[in-house]
């Protein structure tokens, strides 16, 4: 009876502490004056897409030294939490998680990649917190009832292929070719490429892949030689693209290459050498600041981000990967200007969610942005460029 | 598909074969001596790449010691991994050792990543990029030195294992450990060399490549992929076996993206190939279940 009685009573007080975790949890973090505005961020700054994660969190950290050097948001420092998705769909879901539960953040930036973005919805839905993803697909947003809580900066790949199907027709080219990755990016780009071709008078001609670990696309190349193709469309990342340029100049295919806006840094111009030489491909108008009227509304942040980016990180470094960032991170912080003092975290997450939705022809570095509740991308069209790339230099075709 | 065309299918394959079997290689040395599946194979590919770009760019080295120099390093690294990683461990079962070999291509995956950054880098080419037109196709002249190096290492490999006295003491470590330490041999200092000769073959296969296919930190683990299956289907025997593995692996592959058989398009690609392989194992491993009766 003794031993029963003294494990009735450690029963007791074991259930009395586990009751009490919740209870103390309960008492929600407010944000008082004076308080670190905590932002998280997650990106691809290893794996695959590193090479645009990286510019990503480099905008980042320069933007939020700047802002505390100013003195921080109506008093509050900023700082940004940012980890590292390896590109990898349950470590960025993990990462995610991490930022709402035990960092404490106010809102997310990011994933990079759209795979990564569509993956973390469910997450940041359920835990009621802002999120401004840095990836192309438009599926992030929409429809937009389901995406509450979810607001994007790129261009759509939609947006891209409009842009180059657009050029080609007013280049009387009837025939193309399509040349296209397997990951997300390539196989999302390929089914609207085929699906919007006759819209503009094209006929595909011939429709190749190749996987992101390929070494050589000659193979693909070779057969589309075979066929009447004017032109050749690939879908890829920068990397891969450069392999395409280069086995089409060994080939001397003749023919003219159009890309995907995923080229737009110097890495492709620099791994394409020669070969990258009248590449066209859609991009910000990042690329081709120097270019821009002098009324372009655009072109004092552009210049200005440029100017900040390549004194801190080196001459050509930049690339409109970091703009998705800047755009992301900046529309947070106007919606962060407008807290109140003194709210909890969930308000604040609420307030900042209201905050960008009602964001009003932001000019960021990927476009101008007007956000509503029917449109979580808000971007004005015409923000994208068509670019050639002529001497190893991005050239716009006004 | 025209005779032009099928003439480029197989050039591109020979290529790209090529550079499975210069992987490839790497795998049968070590496995041969050790019994160990080296998973850091990859990365000594990526580090002859990576080194022979710094090397020439950023060190302002010339293209010849630089890339002999990238070679060196690499063969380094892979007598330091064997002697730090594998041979403090060597009480450890073969299955262990291999998890050793995926643990140290993450650690020199993560020091180059964290060392050159994320870019991926392409070194200039040896000689010129005019592509050289043959019998109605063009090839690279990068591709004819990816060719021509796998025959060399090869021929080497097999002049260095069948003429000299460590060549055979190596062969004799692969046929029998205990028997070649029962003669003298010491079974330790194979493997070091094994070790160090395959990573440095990885590391001509990086410097010969880089230029061709561009190369990023993260780069070693796909590559090493590739020589894996290469090396499979040569079955890690001799270096002959592989490099006519990775020879017929380009191929299958190349045509099989040029064949066009009905809704079967270049998406298929590794589905063909792969069905290929299979059935070069089915009949290699029934052929060598045969064999085996018999003996």
């Amino acid at each position: 009876m003794q031993k029963y009685l003294k494990w009735s009573v450690m029963l007791v007080l074991v259930v009395a502490l586990i009751s009490l975790v919740p209870m103390g949890c309960a008492q929600e973090t407010v944000i008082e004056e004076g308080d670190t505005y905590k932002v998280g961020a997650v990106f691809d700054l290893t794996g695959p897409t590193s090479n645009l994660g990286v510019p990503e969190k480099n905008t980042v950290d320069m933007m939020v030294d700047q802002i505390n050097d100013a003195g921080g948001i109506n008093g509050h420092p900023l700082e940004v939490i940012v980890w590292d998705t390896e590109g990898d769909n349950d470590k960025c879901a993990l990462m995610a998680t991490r930022l709402i539960e035990q960092d404490e953040v106010i809102a997310i930036i990011g994933p990079t990649r759209s795979g990564t973005s569509l993956h973390i919805l469910d997450t940041v839905t359920t835990a009621d917190i802002p999120l401004v993803s840095c990836a192309a697909s438009i599926k992030i947003v929409t429809p937009v009832g389901e995406r509450y809580w979810i607001f994007k900066t790129p261009q759509t790949d939609k947006e891209a292929i409009t842009e180059i199907y657009t050029y080609l027709q007013s280049a009387n080219v009837s025939n193309i070719a399509l040349i296209t990755d397997t990951s997300g990016f390539g196989v999302a780009g390929r089914d609207i490429l085929i699906a919007d071709a006759a819209d503009y008078g094209l006929t595909v001609v011939d429709d190749q892949t190749f996987d992101n670990d390929d070494t050589s696309m000659q193979s693909q190349l070779a057969h589309i030689g075979g066929t009447d193709a004017e032109a050749v469309v690939c879908w890829s990342t920068d990397k891969e693209s450069a392999i395409v340029a280069l086995d089409m100049q060994t080939l001397h295919m003749g023919i003219p290459l159009y890309c995907s806006h995923g080229i737009a840094n110097m890495a492709f111009i620099t791994a394409a050498g020669d070969a990258a030489n009248g590449v066209i491909f859609p991009a910000g108008k990042l690329l081709i600041v120097d270019d821009l009227p002098a009324d372009d509304p655009q072109k004092d942040v552009l210049m200005q981000y440029r100017q900040d980016y390549e004194a801190l990180y080196g001459e050509g470094t930049m690339s409109t990967f970091g703009g998705h960032a800047y755009d992301a991170l900046s529309m947070v912080v106007i919606a962060l200007a407008g807290l109140d003092e003194g709210i909890t975290l969930s308000d604040a997450r609420t307030a900042v969610r209201d905050g960008i939705e009602q964001i009003t022809y932001f000019v960021g570095i990927s476009g101008i942005f007007t956000m509503s509740p029917t449109d979580h991308l808000g971007m004005e069209p015409g923000s994208l460029a068509m670019i050639e790339i002529v001497d190893g230099e991005w050239t716009w075709l006004k | 598909m025209s005779a032009d065309q099928f003439v480029q299918y197989l050039v591109s394959g020979l290529t790209m074969g090529s550079i499975y079997a210069l992987i490839g290689l790497g795998f049968t040395i070590i496995y041969a001596v050790t019994r160990i599946i080296n998973f850091a194979q990859g990365e000594f590919v990526m580090l002859g790449g990576m080194l022979s770009f710094y090397l020439i760019s950023a060190a302002g080295i010339p293209l010849a010691p630089a890339l002999i120099l990238s070679v060196l390093i690499a063969a380094a690294i892979g007598a330091i991994m064997y002697i730090f990683a594998i041979r403090t461990a060597r009480r450890a079962s073969v299955v262990s050792l291999i998890i050793i070999t995926i643990g140290a291509a993450i650690f020199i995956r993560g020091i180059a990543g964290v060392g050159w950054g994320v870019e991926h880098v392409r070194p200039p080419y040896f000689t010129g990029s005019e592509s050289i037109s043959l019998l109605g196709a063009y090839i690279h002249p990068q591709a004819l030195w990816i060719i021509g190096t796998t025959l060399v290492v090869v021929v080497l490999l097999h002049l260095f294992l069948s003429y000299t006295m460590v060549g055979k003491a190596l062969k004799a470590c692969a046929i029998s450990p205990v028997a070649a330490g029962m003669v003298g041999i010491n079974p330790r200092a194979m493997a070091l060399i094994a070790f160090a000769l395959a990573a440095a073959i990885g590391g001509i296969g990086g410097v010969v490549m880089a230029p061709s296919i561009s190369m990023d930190f993260n780069d070693g683990f796909k590559l090493g992929l590739m020589g894996f299956v290469a090396a499979s289907i040569g079955g890690f025997k001799s270096p002959i076996a592989t490099v006519i593995g990775g020879l017929t692996l380009g191929i299958v592959v190349s045509l099989a993206v040029g064949v066009d058989w009905g809704p079967f398009t270049s998406a298929y690609k590794d589905a063909i190939a792969m069905m290929v392989l299979l059935l070069i194992l089915i009949i290699r491993s029934g052929r060598l279940s045969a064999e085996e009766r018999e003996s």
